[in-house]
């Protein structure tokens, strides 16, 4: 009985993978007896789609697939030619056998080969003491039964293609001879896939199977549809060829989430020019014109261009004083300001330049007023794993009468929660531009550590007062966006932020905030 | 960046460490870099000097967290007989001012002496921008006859035997064969003659800010008395230093004199350790840091962070160097209120956030590509100077960066530059591939912008691989089409196309780009191994023509 229902269940098991088998696999299952090279052959079907059908029967567990890799001899170019024609020594041996002494040219001459080709055959003659050179003359050694019998490279050279390693030591003696003559034979190392049938296997291997199961869905099998006809049933567990899409860079996907929200804080965006004046880049900003960061090893200048100050002399007026003997009850840094220094035309090292053009064209009406900025920064680095010539910056700004140290503090918590960090640290923190200045670090949950991720500040008077006339506080933060960039993309090396390789960026998932 | 290590250990005797103490060090304004057993290491932020050295931290720290507050005072001796330094005019050219002081009474040991070498080497770099804003020399008082001079000499004249070295050299000989020499002598070289420090007797104390002599030039462990000198180009800031370096002597346990400064003009005494008097108004305090304050709050406040607070005048401390305006006195209040205890506050700011119409055109154009199925890449602005030679650039498609780390040493007057290193980089991937970009190129341009005289233009590229003209003639067709712009086309050369399948674009009679079938020849010398088509074009104009 037992027996009996397993028999039953076996058979509605095959049953259901018949109704499975594609045509592709259904011509090949006749012939899975034999081997697989021949399969091809037998059922006229390409080796790519016979490996294909393969593939799925073994993911049926039809059967069993190994690849093996095999060192194989083949016959070379001169190899294919030499055993339609036979080898050079043959023909010689062949003359000889006409006439048992000949000179060396007459016999070069009958034997119609090459210069060449007759050389190596005296050579493989001599050594195999079948013939003598004396004089300028050949003489046949060998007897009539020793020249009737096919050589050893002959014998190799009737097997090809074989596998090397079944081959005896006389034959591998052979073949250690031919390799030194030109392209007769070939070694190869191929990996050579071999077929086991699975008990199910077994049992459905050669058979041939009748199926009249409906392939795709056509136009015609709607108009003409009938009941009682029946779909073959895919393999969905199958595996299929990978697809790609168009897609965004994966950094410009992350700058535009940036993006969002900013504009979901009610902040404008900012354009502006990536080359500007060190006026703009550091002198607006209160950076001391001996300041380490205006050094050629730091910030990338333009060689051979002319920069100019901004039109507005007032602005001039106010930024040289600010750095002279300050502005508003500063004291500035005392020293005598250069406006050649300001003129110098460099690639900007942050967006805060930015920020300066921007507040240097506000009018009182405009406040209050937020603002934001993304985009490419410079500065003159070596490139590793953890530094670029380029980065990304974000940076806004809040320009309001009102505005506070708590409000920055607001802000930024925002900021941070919008970008996914509940969790988040103020900390004390300096820029030549702000005062107060902070940091804000955000816990890192993976490496259990905070990390350094906003830095912010209130701008200084002495940057306020030339720019906009009065000392408004101005509010300005931003994330260092590289960094999260990398943290949550996953990867350990910057450089290939930058790298566009196209694989990569086919594969890489979508940035998920 | 500049780090300080201090022991664990001697900090253990001023302060209880615990956990909550340790983050009090970062809250300070000092993040800890590295903490082990024995140490911990800090960040001393460039405006911060004065905590350069253990003992300077310390004497900081300690007031943070309560003990010993207010503004420390240090008892400056009147200089004893001969503690004089005679400047002569001579180094104005060169080098024109010196601040210096005696400190005696030292009983240095192996690790203060380390703390003293390092806080002069770390003031070097930092506020000594390198020694060229100021240098700092220690000298043992015992091997130098007072007064000294301080005083300018032609190069060869100068003899003396410098540190590390052991024959005599002359100015000259120093800066082109001792090492030290040899690291700064692009302070010294372009001047006909070189400052020196000599004693009464005529020897050389050292040659500023090179090096110091052999004989006099080092502090040992025995050393009891030493003088010390800042030389520089600006006399406020080196005074500032020499108030750091005695002040931290002086927190090791010595005593400090002054010294009177002969000037050929005047004559001035330092150290001076008179505070300076800066107002503070309770009402800016409390605007800029959204508080409350009370005047009482700001008395126990500010002693914390070693000032001294009375009815609106603050007395700073002398070794601080950042205290520019009354906004770095508040952030110090802060610092002592705990930024861990500002609570914060989203203002209610009505303002309406907007996106830049460039923004919104650009991602515009790259959500109608993506569509198409192409990848958008994002290439670095700079290019090399091989691919610029290649791509045969214009004398105004070359701009060159000064002193460049990289290969990378021009901008990019183009995005063909970038999209073929995209392609030959990518020569094993899987084809086709079809790709975007849009970015920032640039063009030297004396008129349109007066200020770099480099126009900057936003730029738009289209390639795919393998691909005809055809091919590149339906993007744009589809393109134009979806933001309802009418393009036109001429027929054009250009360098790297194939002739008779190049287009010149053009949208209202305005020329914007290139289209067309990149020449095999030009492929192959970028190693590119697949046809390749594509399409240049400025966005500037189409900016234009949206409304924002």
């Amino acid at each position: 009985m037992k027996q009996d229902k397993q028999k039953s269940e076996n058979k509605i098991e095959i049953n259901e993978l018949i109704e499975k088998l594609s045509p592709l696999e259904i011509k090949i299952i006749p012939y899975l007896k034999e081997p697989v090279e021949k399969i091809a052959k037998k059922t006229g079907l390409d080796s790519v789609s016979v490996l294909r059908a393969l593939r799925f029967l073994e993911n049926k567990n039809i059967i069993k697939l190994k690849t093996i890799s095999k060192t194989i001899v083949e016959l070379g170019v001169n190899g294919v030619y030499y055993k339609k024609n036979s080898l050079p020594e043959r023909k010689v041996l062949a003359i000889l056998e006409q006439n048992n002494h000949l000179p060396l040219e007459e016999a070069k001459k009958l034997s119609k080969l090459s210069e060449n080709e007759f050389k190596v055959s005296l050579g493989v003659l001599k050594n195999k003491a079948l013939i003598t050179l004396f004089g300028g003359k050949i003489s046949l050694n060998a007897t009539r039964e020793e020249l009737s019998k096919k050589s050893l490279e002959e014998q190799l050279l009737d097997l090809l293609p074989i596998e090397k390693n079944k081959l005896s030591p006389e034959l591998n003696y052979a073949l250690d001879n031919l390799r030194k003559r030109k392209n007769i034979v070939e070694i190869k190392d191929k990996s050579i896939i071999e077929l086991e049938l699975t008990p199910t296997g077994r049992e459905i291997a050669g058979k041939e199977i009748k199926s009249d199961f409906l392939e795709e869905v056509t136009p015609e099998i709607i108009r003409d549809w009938t009941r009682g006809k029946k779909f073959r049933r895919y393999d969905i567990l199958a595996p299929v060829p990978q697809i790609n899409g168009g897609k965004k860079h994966f950094v410009n996907q992350a700058i535009n989430y940036g993006k969002k929200i900013w504009l979901e804080l009610g902040f404008k965006e900012m354009t502006g020019p990536k080359i500007v004046s060190s006026f703009w880049n550091f002198d607006a900003l209160f950076t001391a014109q001996d300041h380490p960061v205006r050094e050629i090893h730091d910030t990338f200048f333009i060689k051979d261009v002319e920069g100019n100050l901004p039109a507005n002399k007032e602005l001039i007026k106010r930024v040289k004083e600010a750095h002279e003997s300050g502005v508003g009850k500063s004291r500035g840094w005392h020293y005598s300001w250069n406006e050649n220094a300001a003129k110098k035309v460099l690639i900007r090292t942050h967006t805060t330049a930015l920020s300066a053009i921007t507040l240097s064209k506000l009018k009182k009406e405009d406040l209050p007023a937020k603002y934001f900025a993304i985009g490419k920064c410079f500065r003159n680095e070596t490139v590793d794993w953890k530094h670029g010539f380029e980065f990304n910056q974000t940076e806004g700004i809040v320009i309001d009468p009102n505005a506070n140290l708590m409000h920055l503090i607001g802000y930024l918590k925002e900021f941070a929660r919008k970008m996914g960090f509940d969790k988040i640290k103020i900390q004390p923190s300096y820029f030549p531009y702000t005062e107060p200045s902070l940091e804000g670090l955000v816990w890192n949950e993976e490496r259990k550590e905070w990390v350094e991720v906003l830095a912010a500040g209130i701008f200084r008077p002495e940057v306020t007062i030339p720019l906009l006339g009065t000392a408004i506080p101005v509010l300005a933060w931003g994330p260092g966006f590289d960094r999260l960039m990398m943290a949550a993309y996953q990867i350990a090396d910057m450089r290939e932020l930058y790298s566009n390789n196209i694989k990569k960026l086919r594969n890489e998932p979508i940035w998920k905030k | 960046m500049a780090t300080i290590k201090i022991s664990k250990e001697e900090l253990k005797k001023h302060i209880k460490l615990d956990d909550s103490i340790i983050e009090k060090i970062n809250m300070f304004g000092t993040p800890i870099e590295s903490i082990n057993d024995e140490r911990i290491e800090l960040e001393i932020m460039p405006n911060r000097p004065d905590l350069l050295s253990p003992q300077g931290f310390i004497r900081a720290f300690k007031a943070f967290m309560g003990k010993e507050t207010g503004l420390k005072k240090y008892r400056v001796h009147s200089p004893e007989k001969d503690f004089k330094v005679k400047i002569s005019d001579s180094v104005s050219e060169v080098r024109p001012y010196t601040a210096c002081a005696i400190v005696k009474k030292l009983k240095l040991d192996d690790e203060k002496i380390r703390n003293l070498i390092e806080l002069q080497e770390k003031l070097h770099t930092t506020v000594g921008r390198n020694r060229k804003k100021a240098a700092i020399g220690i000298y043992p008082l015992e091997k130098i006859t007072l007064p000294i001079s301080y005083e300018a000499r032609k190069p060869g004249e100068i003899r003396f035997i410098p540190l590390e070295a052991e024959k005599e050299m002359t100015g000259s000989q120093i800066l082109q064969q001792h090492p030290t020499g040899k690291e700064f002598a692009k302070l010294l070289e372009n001047y006909s003659t070189f400052p020196i420090f000599v004693d009464a007797k005529g020897k050389v104390l050292s040659m500023p800010p090179i090096i110091n002599s052999n004989e006099i030039g080092k502090v040992i462990e025995t050393t009891k008395e030493v003088f010390i000198e800042c030389s520089g180009s600006t006399l406020e800031v080196l005074k500032k230093i020499l108030n750091i370096i005695v002040t931290t002597l002086a927190e090791m346990g010595g005593e400090i004199y002054a010294m009177d400064l002969e000037y050929e003009k005047n004559k001035i005494t330092t150290p001076d350790l008179k505070p300076e008097k800066l107002t503070l108004s309770l009402d800016n305090t409390n605007k800029l840091l959204g508080l409350r304050l009370k005047e009482k709050d700001v008395e126990k406040l500010l002693p914390r962070m070693g000032y001294e607070y009375s009815k609106g005048k603050v007395l700073v401390p002398v070794w601080r160097t950042d205290i520019l305006h009354e906004v770095d006195i508040i952030e110090d209040i802060a610092i002592a209120y705990g930024y861990e205890n500002l609570v914060p506050e989203m203002p209610e700011v009505a303002t309406t956030g907007e996106e830049s119409k460039e923004s919104k055109i650009s991602s515009k154009l790259s959500e109608l590509l993506v569509g198409l199925g192409l990848i958008e890449t994002s290439s670095y602005h700079l290019i090399k100077a091989d691919e610029a030679e290649r791509a045969k650039l214009e004398e105004n498609e070359k701009i060159e960066l000064e002193n460049s780390k990289t290969e990378y040493k021009m901008l990019r007057p183009n995005l063909l530059i970038p999209a073929l290193r995209t392609f030959a980089e990518n020569k094993d991937n899987e084809y086709p591939q079809r790709i975007f970009e849009i970015g920032t190129t640039f063009r030297k341009n004396k008129m349109n912008s007066a200020e770099t005289g480099i126009k900057e233009s936003e730029h738009l590229i289209i390639a795919t691989s393998p691909s005809n003209f055809t091919d590149m003639k339906q993007i744009l067709d589809y393109l134009t089409r979806m933001i309802d712009i009418k393009y036109e086309l001429k027929e054009a050369k250009h360098e790297h196309l194939i002739e008779g399948r190049t287009g010149t674009i053009l949208i209202y009679n305005k020329p914007i780009g290139y289209i067309g079938e990149v020449h095999p020849e030009f492929l192959r010398e970028w190693n590119i191994k697949m046809p390749l088509s594509i399409i240049e074009i400025s966005l500037d104009e189409i900016f234009n023509k949206f409304k924002a």
